[in-house]
């Protein structure tokens, strides 16, 4: 079973949707005995880093994060992909789950780009050997909607980028830990193949 | 690179898609899964529902119907319509859409966007802007179209913008359901006024229109209603024009 953690923040019910047309048994909570007994985790996330930290630890859902994030396949997606880092510069007080290490960064004005980064934009696929990017290729495009994104202390953590001013992690991956800035659950084909690889690992 | 985006509107009333020429003959062209199936089939790049009998009926029927397109296509679509307060768009993300547009209550109520922004995050709050060209500026409309208000639409823009709008969706009310083209005059004004995507909206005819909205105007994105329900052209068809054009786009 697949735990798709509710926080009250937005798209939880088109992950789901996606998890399932993927063939996973898909059960959407908010309890910490549900993510202990699931499989596999999914942090889905629309909205402010701050207000989400604020839901996660109300529903008292850190330790269960973080003993799973241990352990199982968890993928972050978006917002929740940020909160799995150390801290984001859109919530100065207010830390992550430090997961994964590293920061949150807005895209800098001085890109002189239009904030937030919205559309499709290609991957550049930088770890092929990713369970997540199985069948990717840097023809693909995918839908991004964000105006942060996070910079991984370790390099080695970034699986694709994707080029908006300059280079961001677009896949970060670490042994069981996934994350991805831009919505499968919204990615047409290529997000379901992503969503797929996902269901599909052991 | 990022792409631009091709985005077809479908208009809601009584939870069938209509479009408004000039937003006042209504024609049916049918139920809106199924069209919002069909788009997603020739590769939209994102839709748009606006619910335009929202601001005065009852609204709770469009929640059920967003959770119904949610359900069966796996694309980003925004909604708009009659959006009153916080529980609204609540309402309406969790029931699967990726953004909110907001326009009369935005106008009435501007905090509504800083708020929004700041529980939701800026990248799901579209703010929607109908303007029609008067002496010497472009006004915004809200209700509709039927309402003046005597704002000035690029000084809303980038208060809009400023609140935490993550986008504009820019209608000119002079080019809407003309066929002539988009209002280039008017986009190129707002794009290079805020910091913001901007959806153009409005007049689209021939490819030519979307390719003028890109190169010309500098919009994000291109609105289109009545010419791909009445598939004068398959979204694929604009989107292999401008790709040949040299237009960043999705194929």
């Amino acid at each position: 079973m697949i735990a798709v953690i509710d926080y009250g923040m937005g798209n939880i019910h088109s992950v789901a949707k996606a998890l399932q047309a993927s063939g996973a048994e898909v059960l959407v909570t908010n309890k910490p005995e549900d993510i202990k007994k699931s499989d596999k985790l999914v942090l889905p996330g629309v909205g402010a880093f701050s207000d989400a930290m604020v839901e996660l630890k109300k529903f008292n859902l850190l330790p269960a994060i973080k003993d799973s994030a241990a352990k199982k396949p968890l993928l972050g997606i978006c917002l929740g992909m940020q909160l799995l880092f150390d801290k984001s510069q859109e919530a100065e007080n207010q830390p992550g789950l430090s997961i994964l290490s590293g920061d949150v960064v807005k895209f800098s004005s001085k890109l002189k780009l239009k904030v937030p980064h919205m559309g499709w934009n290609n991957l550049k696929v930088k770890a092929a050997q990713c369970p997540l990017l199985k069948g990717i290729t840097d023809q693909d495009q995918v839908y991004f909607c964000h105006s942060y994104y996070p910079v991984p202390k370790e390099s080695g953590t970034t699986a694709a980028c994707a080029e908006y001013g300059l280079e961001f992690a677009a896949v970060v991956w670490k042994n069981n830990l996934y994350g991805a800035q831009f919505h499968p659950e919204k990615s047409q084909t290529v997000g379901l193949k992503i969503i797929r690889n996902f269901v599909e690992l052991c | 690179m990022l792409s631009k985006r091709i985005i077809p509107c479908l208009d809601i009333k009584d939870g069938r898609v209509v479009k408004g020429v000039k937003f006042l003959k209504l024609r049916d062209a049918g139920d809106p899964v199924e069209v919002a199936k069909i788009y997603d089939a020739q590769g939209a790049d994102e839709l748009v529902f606006l619910d335009i009998t929202a601001s005065f009926e009852k609204r709770k029927t469009l929640v059920v119907l967003v959770e119904k397109i949610a359900k069966n296509i796996f694309m980003p679509f925004t909604v708009g319509g009659g959006i009153g307060d916080i529980s609204d768009i609540r309402d309406i993300l969790n029931a699967g859409a990726e953004k909110v547009s907001l326009n009369t209550q935005a106008v009435k109520c501007p905090e509504l966007i800083s708020d929004a922004s700041a529980r939701f995050g800026s990248q799901c709050i579209v703010v929607a802007i109908d303007a029609k060209k008067q002496k010497d500026c472009w006004e915004v409309f809200i209700n509709g179209g039927r309402t003046p208000t005597g704002i000035d639409a690029l000084e809303w823009a980038r208060k809009a913008a400023k609140l935490g709008a993550g986008e504009i969706l820019l209608t000119s009310m002079d080019t809407d359901g003309t066929k002539d083209g988009y209002d280039l005059e008017l986009t190129k004004a707002l794009t290079s006024c805020v910091p913001i995507p901007v959806i153009a909206s409005g007049g689209a005819g021939k490819l030519e229109d979307f390719y003028n909205v890109f190169a010309s105007a500098g919009a994000d994105a291109a609105l289109a209603a009545s010419l791909f329900h009445y598939q004068e052209y398959s979204i694929k068809q604009v989107k292999e024009y401008l790709k040949q054009k040299g237009i960043a786009i999705r194929l």
